[in-house]
């Protein structure tokens, strides 16, 4: 029997097909993967089964044996034992852990008491079966990214196992997880489909999808495209299923000449960070990386005023700057650029048009003779952002209806066109997709070879490996490792990362 | 904006659907409407031009009020101490001029030096201290209405030089300049915020403060300017509130904060639907006036008014959470 049925499902935006005729089936016991780029499906497919979209047309829709009408109404997909963990997580971080873990689902009739004691008991047994030692009265806001994400995961696992069958769908959880997190996860996947339920993995990291799952289901412009079995699947074969033509996996290559130094962190100290000091080129891209919480997210923040170092220095082309006193405004005038990790929050404004959020740091170019030449920004936004591969390529588009891949491409462009001398990027690749990635790292190689400094910090170990010609490995806050250009592999610097972390 | 809808144009399927000129549009037909309803049930009183000149005229304070309180607002700040400011600065202005003699421009220079204060005030507790605006300025302008009993000993101070009824009263084609200062405010205001670099920057501000302050815009001034705009403004109105009127009450301000914000959210639904802007402002301010003018002609006085901007403040909170909506669900 299958956990999850759904069959020739469509669905068209306006007059572009986002679904045509997609059958999906998971198998009970199964853990299933759903992959294709940005824009290929696969989160319309998921809003409708979460009842968020209307289908205009399907064939057959049933759960764990229960046929059930599609468009869903609001609890049906809970009800008939659909469980979710969106990227967003769903958490509520003012309310302590216990709360948001059993908000809705108090064991207690609507105005009844409820028996905090018990729940207490029951929620402690759940996280600890997930491995998770938080404690319940810490509010979400306290806990690392990490563990919030387990939190919500943990806590959709469990209402799915609470079902006599049903699926548990996964929508990129392990974009903001690093790769102990990412184990812990699996664990926990593996869990409940031993249980007999169906589990949906949805994922750009390819590795992860062929480590994990049973089977892969491949969407293109809407369309499914092949439904594989994973033992026996090559990554290429599946790049080429999602991308429909064979691409080299490789991007921009790196081994410019380097000029001399160009950015120096000297003695940072902060958040996370401890008496840190290192040097990056002209022309050098320098990765930086660690577990999570290991210091090495900190460091573009700290350097360009974005978190209050406490002591230190930063020098970029000879000028010195105080690093407890850099405000952005001032890094941004010395030449700095940072494309921050958190998108719609810390990089672009999602209600706001592309045009607007583009040109905001070059606005002063536009404004002449006393008006602000709005034209004369749409027209060039657009060009900025045609040479980015931005799709579609609309300015006056709300920066937030376009995929995670083209806002960070656009986000780019608009740093990009100040010229910096130091561009600072934090997980860039994060929740975007194959094409976009190579996209991105092309330009940010284009600029170093024209003479800027770049940092990446990231635990995308892949994206490091191809992209850097050099990589500092943190630990508690300071740096252990250097790989050079010629020894870097995404092996090297997981062993790396991980050999470190354990402590002496 | 009309180089935005050309540009799209170009590359898509042109012109703005017939739904979203109903949205920009639609409450300056209803105000035609009712407009026209209270022309026929009441064509002696209402359908005069006497009428449209004293709901044109008086009603200048309340727009001029209301721009001003835009800018915080853009901003993601409240300023609930503008009406209590206003008329704060109305019994300032008449006290030290009409009570004491203090020469006008001086009275007036120092009322308006009281409103910057007043904005620094806030600033400081907001921007600096970090308290929510809601708070701060509730208080504040708790105790800018206190202070304005006591220095007018709790009476309507009527001794307003005359100059400053002529300043505020003159009948220029038979309306008052109260009501040129509002619309010169509000090409002010429009200019600024849809024309220059510093109208994107204020709502960047309000829509992502994160986003601009790594974008390098100076977030903390502009957040401190928004308040100090506002208390100005606000003292401006008083000035001209003690001039429309020829008195000083000190309880006025108690009336105008509801049909200030209620005129500021109203007027956020139409002509750029969506953000605070001048035009839009321009048209809920005489929108709301023309409905409650209609009633009170009607015989409904008194309990009229509140009931009015009350349920229009509600009503156009809640019709612009159904605009945001539609427009991300249609995505």
């Amino acid at each position: 029997m299958d956990a999850l049925y759904v069959s020739d499902l469509s669905k068209a935006f306006g007059g572009a097909k986002a679904l045509s005729d997609v059958t999906v089936s998971v198998k009970a016991g199964e853990i299933h993967g759903l992959v294709g780029r940005n824009g290929s499906g696969k989160s319309t497919l998921i809003k409708i089964l979460s009842g968020y979209h209307a289908p205009d047309s399907w064939g057959a829709f049933q759960v764990a044996g229960k046929v059930a009408e599609l468009p869903l109404t609001p609890g049906q997909p809970a009800s008939l034992g659909l469980s979710f963990v969106h990227q967003d997580l769903g958490l509520l971080s003012t309310l302590s852990v216990l709360e948001n873990f059993r908000v809705g689902r108090y064991k207690a009739a609507s105005l009844g008491r409820i028996k905090w004691r018990n729940e207490r008991r029951h929620v402690t047994r759940v996280l600890d079966s997930f491995g998770l030692h938080v404690s319940l009265d810490d509010t979400i806001g306290q806990l690392a990214p990490v563990d919030r994400a387990l939190v919500a995961i943990a806590r959709a696992l469990s209402d799915a196992s609470e079902h006599e069958g049903g699926t548990l769908i996964l929508d990129e959880p392990t974009s903001f997880l690093p790769r102990d997190g990412v184990e812990k996860l699996f664990s926990g996947m593996r869990r409940v489909a031993a249980e007999g339920l169906g589990v949906v993995f949805v994922s750009h990291r390819l590795e992860e999808i062929l480590s994990i799952t049973d089977r892969v289901t491949v969407l293109r412009d809407g369309r499914n495209v092949g439904t594989v079995d994973t033992p026996g699947l090559e990554e290429d074969d599946l790049i080429e299923m999602i991308l429909g033509e064979r691409v080299e996996q490789s991007y921009a290559s790196s081994g410019g000449t380097l000029g001399g130094v160009k950015l120096s962190i000297s003695h940072l100290s902060g958040p996370g960070i401890h008496d840190l000091s290192f040097d990056v080129r002209e022309g050098e891209i320098l990765g930086l990386t660690g577990l999570a919480g290991m210091g090495h997210e900190a460091v573009v923040y700290l350097a360009f005023g974005a978190q209050r170092a406490s002591e230190g220095s930063v020098t970029l082309e000879g000028r010195e700057m105080a690093a407890r006193s850099i405000e952005p405004r001032a890094a941004i005038e010395a030449g700095f650029a940072l494309l921050p990790g958190d998108r719609l929050h810390s990089s672009g404004v999602g209600s706001l048009p592309v045009s607007y959020n583009v040109s905001l740091p070059v606005l002063g170019r536009y404004f002449r003779g006393g008006w602000l030449r709005e034209r004369v920004e749409i027209g060039e936004v657009e060009a900025l952002i045609r040479g980015l591969d931005v799709r579609p390529p609309d300015p006056t588009r709300i920066l937030g209806s376009l995929s995670g891949g083209n806002q960070q491409k656009a986000l780019l462009g608009k740093w990009l066109q100040t010229r910096p001398k130091a561009l600072l990027l934090d997980e860039p690749s994060q929740g975007v997709d194959v094409a976009a990635r190579k996209e991105i790292f092309s330009q940010v190689r284009a600029l170093a070879t024209e003479g800027a400094a770049v940092v990446i910090s990231s635990t995308d170990w892949e994206d490091l490996a191809h992209v850097c010609d050099r990589v500092l490995i943190f630990r508690y806050g300071r740096i252990v490792a250097e790989v050079g250009s010629d020894s870097i592999s995404e092996e090297k610097l997981i062993e790396l990362c991980y050999s470190t972390a354990t402590r002496e | 904006m009309a180089a935005v809808a050309e540009s799209s144009a170009r590359s898509k399927p042109p012109r703005p659907s017939f739904g979203v000129y109903v949205e920009r549009y639609g409450i300056i037909a209803i105000w035609a409407l009712i407009a026209i309803i209270f022309s026929l049930l009441r064509p002696q009183s209402f359908a005069t031009l006497t009428n449209l000149k004293t709901i044109l005229g008086t009603q200048a304070v309340l727009l001029v009020l209301t721009l001003g309180l835009l800018v915080p607002l853009t901003v993601g700040e409240f300023d609930l101490s503008v009406a209590s400011m206003m008329s704060f600065a109305a019994i300032v202005v008449a006290e030290l001029s009409g009570v004491h003699h203090l020469n006008l421009i001086l009275s007036i220079l120092v009322t308006l030096a009281i409103g910057v204060g007043v904005g620094l005030l806030n600033a400081f507790v907001v921007v600096r201290l970090g308290v929510s605006s809601f708070i701060t300025t509730l208080g504040v302008g708790t105790l800018l209405g206190g202070l304005s009993y006591g220095i007018s000993g709790s009476v309507t101070i009527g001794a307003v030089p005359s100059v400053l009824l002529t300043f505020a009263s003159k009948l220029i084609f038979g309306l008052p300049l109260a009501f040129y200062y509002g619309v010169l405010l509000c090409f002010a205001v429009w200019y600024v915020f849809q024309h220059t670099p510093l109208g994107r920057h204020l709502v960047f501000v309000g829509e992502g403060r994160e986003i601009a302050q790594l974008s390098g815009l100076p977030v903390r001034r502009i957040r401190t300017g928004s308040l100090i705009v506002s208390a100005l403004v606000a003292s401006f109105a008083g000035l001209l509130q003690a001039g429309v009127v020829g008195a000083a009450d000190p309880g006025a301000g108690t009336s105008f904060l509801l049909p200030a914000f209620a005129a500021a959210f109203l007027g956020a639904t139409a002509i750029r639907p969506g953000r605070f802007n001048a035009w839009g402002t321009f048209v809920a301010v005489y929108f709301l006036v023309t409905g409650i003018t209609g009633l009170e002609l009607l015989g409904y006085t008194g309990w009229v008014q509140d009931v009015f901007y009350g349920g229009a403040l509600v009503i156009a909170v809640a019709l612009g959470r159904v605009v945001a909506n539609s427009r991300v669900k249609s995505r």
